[in-house]
């Protein structure tokens, strides 16, 4: 640990080392060089979150990379929390980017496994899975921690960066979950995002566990939000999106809302989420994965009550 | 045992197009087994490329073999007196066979009738599954003999992924998510524990990573 006490001063782990609920956002990089487009979509986020998530090749689409967009975020003064996967670098390459995310004053980031190839616009390319996203977090740590690469060769300032990894609570075998969970904290991981959350029932139970077995004090659980534009997308996740559980009431809860009031529905029950996110024991933040609809976040956040963003030094 | 499957009649037939004359030889390894290269298919694709061509009205003449192995060069030494009398050798044997034949006999052209693509066996009558990648340190012990480098569609040592769903995997629903059944038998046979170990990044160089491989048994050397 560095001398002011914190792992990596940035200010997402600022904000929870402080007892603040966090709140995350999200930004996915365009599918080109335009920066101005990336401007557009991080610029609603000033403000009003802790740390932006930046993808990286998300769903296995190519776009400019993460570590460039977070770059640019950094030059913004907003601050990333930049995403990495393992399917398309090796142990050399991820150790490369993380110290020259670091370099570039990135301070987290979130260790993913990554989705597969196949799902992107790409499939014809060479899966790397050099390493998986538990030896990335345990990788990370090891270069933080005892400035060391993979390989114990020492390095010369090592990346003070405040790692953080990724949980589907809902996905199969779900008794298995909490032990993964378990395993990425183990590893490193000190900060978790967790999948969208639409099944609240089973995640109050699934945060139980996390309690009943300390994982929540051990590193601090961001319950993933993303809010429903309509009926039709519910259908869509709950169809094809694997791992994830989007419960029969919800779609109807949106369906009955009727046309053209459905998004507002959704956002109701993001916002009513997050009022409860903000009360369940274990959960020290919420994810907000606005999904192309970064222009909604400031409205979401305030409607929330989860404004001003506290500032802490 | 290597599994390959043919490739398609008009990949074969380009690659034959400027000839009067081939060998289709077949093996008896593998591929036989896997019905895709032995004497069976030997016979059927040599029929069927002659009657393509005589439609064509341009004859092919097509000469069948079988070897007892491609890839042993006592067994491929038995072309030594035939192998120049074809305009080109059409090879049913894994991809190992045509190296071992065109090794052999360097003045001759040889062609590969199947894609060959894994190392597995049959699951069912006319199913055949994948089930190691050959990483050159096996390591199934820890996984209750399931291979989650051959088998898991991102190779994890710590899976599974966020993608599992209904013992599927994330890529298709056609693929069964080996690290579903890792953690069931281990669950089911109270192991969890074996599932909470942090696995070192694996040393690749064993694999096809460290460049190609081979295997030397000094005591056999002469
Ligand atoms: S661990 Fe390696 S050698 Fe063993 S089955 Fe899997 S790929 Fe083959
Ligand atoms: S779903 Fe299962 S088999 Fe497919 S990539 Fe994930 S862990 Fe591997």
């Amino acid at each position: 640990m560095s001398e002011n006490g914190y792992k990596s001063g940035s200010n997402l782990e600022k904000v929870l080392k402080a007892g603040h609920f966090a709140f995350t956002g999200e930004c996915g990089p365009p599918k080109g060089a335009n920066v101005d487009h990336l401007k557009e979509k991080f610029e609603h986020l000033r403000g009003k979150v802790d740390a932006v998530n930046v993808t990286d090749n998300q769903t296995a689409v190519v776009r400019m990379s993460s570590k460039a967009a977070s770059a640019l975020m950094v030059q913004a003064g907003l601050e990333p929390n930049f995403q990495m996967v393992c399917r398309d670098r090796n142990r050399l390459a991820m150790m490369a980017d993380v110290l020259g995310a670091y370099a570039l004053g990135i301070r987290n980031m979130l260790c993913l496994s990554g989705d597969h190839q196949h799902f992107g616009n790409h499939p014809q390319s060479k899966n790397v899975y050099d390493i998986d996203s538990m030896q990335l977090i345990a990788m990370v740590k090891k270069m933080r921690d005892e400035g060391k690469f993979l390989n114990d060769e020492p390095i010369d300032v090592p990346p003070k960066i405040f790692i953080g990894a990724a949980c589907n609570p809902f996905a199969d075998p779900v008794d298995y979950r909490i032990y993964r969970l378990a395993n990425k904290i183990d590893a490193g991981a000190d900060f978790i995002q967790t999948q969208c959350i639409y099944n609240m029932k089973r995640f109050r139970q699934f945060m139980k566990r996390a309690v009943d077995m300390g994982l929540a004090e051990r590193a601090s659980i961001l319950a993933g939000v993303t809010p429903m534009k309509s009926a039709r997308m519910a259908k869509y996740m709950a169809k094809n999106v694997p791992g994830m559980d989007v419960p029969e009431e919800l779609i109807k809860r949106l369906e009955g809302a009727g046309k053209g009031k459905m998004a507002e529905e959704g956002i109701k029950f993001a916002i009513e989420q997050i009022q409860e996110f903000k009360e369940m024991e274990g959960v020290a933040g919420v994810h907000l994965m606005a999904i192309e609809w970064e222009h909604k976040v400031p409205e979401i956040a305030e409607r929330a009550g989860v404004l001003p963003r506290p500032q802490v030094d | 045992m290597i599994i390959a499957d043919r490739k398609p009649l008009e990949e074969i037939q380009e690659m034959v197009k400027s000839c009067g004359k081939i060998l289709l030889v077949g093996c008896k390894g593998c591929v036989t087994v896997c019905n895709v290269g032995g004497l069976k298919e030997v016979q059927v694709l040599a029929s069927i490329l002659r009657i393509a061509r005589k439609k064509e009205g341009r004859p092919l003449e097509v000469e069948e073999k079988v070897l007892e192995r491609q890839c042993d060069p006592e067994y491929v030494e038995q072309l030594r007196d035939t192998y120049d009398q074809y305009d080109a050798v059409l090879s049913m044997a894994c991809g190992v066979g045509p190296q071992f034949l065109s090794e052999a006999y360097p003045d001759q052209r040889f062609f590969p009738a199947v894609n060959t693509k894994f190392m597995g066996g049959a699951v069912q009558h006319g199913i055949w599954e994948e089930r190691c990648a050959g990483c050159g340190t096996c390591i199934i012990h820890f996984y209750d003999g399931m291979c989650p480098i051959a088998r898991c569609s991102k190779s994890l040592l710590h899976g599974p992924c966020g993608g599992s769903a209904d013992g599927k995997c994330e890529v298709s629903s056609d693929i069964e998510c080996i690290w579903d059944k890792i953690v069931r038998k281990k669950m089911e046979q109270d192991r969890l524990e074996d599932l909470r170990v942090l696995r070192a990044a694996k040393d690749w160089r064993t694999a096809r990573d460290g460049g190609p491989r081979r295997s030397i048994r000094e005591e056999l050397v002469k």
